[in-house]
């Protein structure tokens, strides 16, 4: 049985390495030089070259734009280990994710958790098939790290919610189509309690939004706000009061997403540049300070990613190590950020170098300032240390 | 290969752990330091031998149970545990090894046979300075016609004290090729020098004067002396770490227990917030530290060609973290820490001295650099 499962993969493989190479455009198999390259679907997302369009319809008409959702979602129906296939033998060719959506990465594991079977089936492909793109309302100005203590409110009117409220760092709300948002629902139950979790189409009247300029001169986010939003009854997913759950469950893929786990493009990428930038002395790199620095940090990159191996390998094996998603978020966003420094150090002067030309209009600067959110996104460093130390170490509360 | 222990592996680990809790708990190596830095207990040791602990790495060709480094691993994690004090790090995780990698047929026989059965201990006598170095030797060998003659220092030779062979690296002295010998422990012309270090373990100066070596006793041939002491060091670095690796779980283990416990301005000192960040850092590094480890253990087993490097990622990584989980777990015990009564201390004095083995974190940080070529 098991012989035959293994002649199985091992004939997918090939297939699947014989498809990528016929079917990906070369250009697709190039590393992306910044975000306006990655197609984010939604019903105003545009191709930002003929390529990506025929790229983005080949796997679309393929079913591996979510290739693990199963088919009636719009999924390709692969197991785990025939998508982990899928991935090794894209990342082997370096081809490009075709579609990029909170929907696939965020919404999509809650809904398939939590969604009645009818919202799944409205919901699921039309994300698959880059016709909706989502954003995501968690944040308030007075609910960061306090996210529980959101205020946006939703008053039951019969056949609608009437939503009123402001959310912040809402990533892209000024082009996605839809959002999904923790509102409160009830104000007289605990924190925890009275929260909903709702789908917000963003063309109803009463929503707008306003982008905030960030550190690195970029605005990937926005503050989005409703006023008196008229949102249908069915938009409600899960139990009414019962949105926290969801939100903890989404909060978890979300973290993975920020630590990067599964990304592997990053290899060698430090080690390279500095040999590239800094003279060696008998072989040896002449700043010997940054030197061992650097030698600290690949040690470290590498210990990480073998970490997430192990931790997927266990969960396989039915065995959990406990080594949480809080714990990847906080290591992978320390990594991120600590390569980024390391990076100014390699590359000196033109490290700061914030328009010219040759820089790519600041790219190193602005991508140094920008993972300084890392540590603070997604839930701050200070928060995850407090689930760890909580859920995972058991120590007390006072 | 998958980054987990099988099942059988999993059994050798919960076996050894249930054998050292009754056999040796933590306050047994508290009994050898009080018993005049007593250096192991033989009837434990000869317990130890009988559950196979000796034979584990030994090939079925010469009847070890062949089950591989990454069971040894296991073994010497739970050891780390309770610090346990036994030669098992010099007679097996050195010698045994080093023995393996020889083509010394008859030597290998007879030592494998010794291993086994317990009645012989065998150390590695190959450090010279201050700090591990693998390859400039001062120790010679000079060939004096139907003999060898063997003159020179070495010095922080783990359990040369109790040991029945040593095993010495030198030079030869007319072409500077890496020598190995087998050299009995009571041969005329060699002089001990017993020092008790911080973790309340022996290690040995030894002076070799015009030593005399018979030919057959040699454990290296046809130059193969550097490449064979090169991958012993690789091995035994890797199964320091898995001791290392049980020392650190437990010492962080033994603080969140204190943590939830010790009580100050009225409420658990787990509760305060100074404390509970440091520990779920510690938490983040041992995690990492698990990983390494078992790779590193496994990339024996399957003949890695990135051995080297995986051992220095190993070596080098559980060095700094035994390091920051030693401190924390003396700082986080506060003035109890730092008494002899509190068992903590010991992991504190024990990190100090097996990161200096075969090569302290900076040593292999700049290893890795090597190999990456930077």
């Amino acid at each position: 049985m098991e012989t035959k499962v293994n002649v199985d993969l091992t004939s997918f493989r090939t297939e699947t390495r014989k498809w990528l190479e016929d079917n990906c455009p070369l250009s697709m198999r190039e590393p992306t030089k910044d975000p306006s390259q990655l197609y984010w679907g939604g019903r105003n997302g545009e191709f930002s070259s003929n390529d990506q369009k025929i790229w983005f319809d080949r796997m679309l008409e393929k079913k591996w734009i979510v290739p693990y959702w199963e088919a009636k979602y719009g999924g390709g129906g692969l197991s785990s280990e025939e998508n982990n296939i899928l991935n090794q033998e894209m990342g082997r060719l370096g081809c490009r994710k075709p579609h990029y959506n909170f929907g696939i990465s965020m919404l999509g594991p809650a809904m398939l958790k939590f969604a009645t079977e009818e919202q799944k089936l409205h919901y699921l492909p039309e994300i698959v098939e880059g016709k909706i793109r989502w954003c995501q309302g968690y944040s308030e100005p007075n609910a960061g790290s306090d996210l529980a203590n959101l205020q946006t409110k939703a008053e039951d009117k019969g056949d609608h919610f009437l939503v009123t409220g402001s959310k912040v760092w809402t990533s892209y709300a000024e082009k996605a189509d839809w959002i999904f948002c923790l509102v409160r629902t009830d104000s007289s139950s605990s924190k925890h309690t009275g929260i909903s979790f709702l789908l917000i189409d963003m063309a109803s009247e009463g929503v707008s939004t306003r982008p905030i300029k960030l550190i690195s001169g970029k605005s990937p986010f926005c503050e989005t706000f409703l006023d008196s939003v008229k949102v249908p009854k069915k938009n409600l997913v899960g139990t009414l009061n019962d949105g926290w759950t969801i939100a903890k469950y989404l909060l978890t893929h979300e973290r993975q997403m920020i630590g990067g786990v599964g990304e592997t493009d990053k290899k060698e990428f430090i080690r390279k540049e500095a040999i590239d930038q800094i003279s060696k002395t008998n072989g040896i790199l002449t700043d010997t300070v940054l030197r061992s620095k650097i030698s600290e940090f690949e040690m470290n990159e590498e210990i990480f990613d073998l970490t997430i191996q192990r931790t997927m390998d266990e969960e396989k094996s039915g065995n959990n190590s406990g080594a949480a998603s809080s714990f990847f978020k906080y290591y992978g966003t320390e990594l991120n950020i600590q390569r980024e420094e390391l990076r100014l150090s390699i590359n000196g002067f033109n490290s700061s170098e914030w328009n010219s030309e040759e820089s790519e209009n600041g790219k190193q600067a602005r991508f140094f300032c920008r993972t300084k959110g890392n540590s603070i996104e997604g839930g701050t460093h200070e928060i995850q240390l407090n689930i760890i130390a909580k859920r995972i170490l058991g120590l007390p509360s006072k | 290969m998958a980054l987990i222990i099988n099942e059988e592996q999993q059994m050798l680990k919960e076996s050894t752990k249930e054998f050292l809790d009754s056999k040796s708990p933590f306050s047994s190596m508290r009994e050898l330091r009080d018993n005049d830095f007593q250096t192991y207990d033989k009837e434990l040791w000869m317990e130890m031998v009988e559950m196979g602990w000796t034979s584990l790495t030994i090939p079925e060709k010469y009847n070890g149970l062949n089950f591989g480094y990454v069971g040894l691993g296991q073994v010497l994690e739970e050891m780390g545990r309770k610090l346990t004090a036994s030669p098992i790090i010099s007679t097996v995780l050195m010698s045994s090894t080093l023995i393996n990698l020889s083509k010394n047929e008859v030597l290998k026989t007879k030592l494998f046979q010794e291993i086994m059965n317990g009645s012989k201990l065998l150390t590695l006598a190959h450090e010279e300075g201050k700090h591990h170095n693998s390859n400039s030797l001062d120790t010679l060998i000079s060939n004096e016609k139907d003999f060898f003659v063997l003159n020179g220092k070495k010095n922080f030779v783990i359990d040369g004290s109790v040991s029945d062979y040593l095993i010495v690296s030198a030079k030869d002295e007319s072409d500077s090729n890496t020598l190995i010998v087998l050299v009995d422990a009571n041969a005329n012309g060699i002089k001990f020098n017993h020092k008790v270090h911080m973790d309340s373990r022996t290690y040995s100066d030894i002076t070799f004067n015009n030593v005399k070596i018979e030919k057959d006793n040699f454990l290296s041939s046809n130059g193969d002396g550097f490449s064979i002491l090169d991958k012993t060091f690789d091995i035994a670095r890797i199964g320091l770490a898995s001791e290392m690796l049980g020392s650190i779980q437990e010492a962080f283990e033994i603080t969140m227990t204190y943590l939830k416990e010790r009580e100050q301005f009225g409420v658990k000192i787990g509760s305060f917030q100074a404390l509970q960040h440091r520990s779920a850092l510690m938490f983040g590094e041992i995690e990492l530290c698990k990983s390494i480890v078992l790779k590193a253990l496994q990339s024996i087993d399957s003949n890695d060609s990135n051995l080297s490097k995986h051992a220095s990622l190993a070596k080098a990584k559980l060095g700094l973290v035994f390091k920051l989980v030693s401190n924390e777990a003396v700082q986080m015990h506060g003035g109890i820490g730092v008494t002899d009564d509190a068992d903590i201390g010991f992991f504190l004095k024990r990190a100090r001295v097996i990161q200096r083995i075969l090569g302290d974190s900076n040593y292999h940080l700049d290893r890795l650099a090597k190999i990456n070529n930077y």
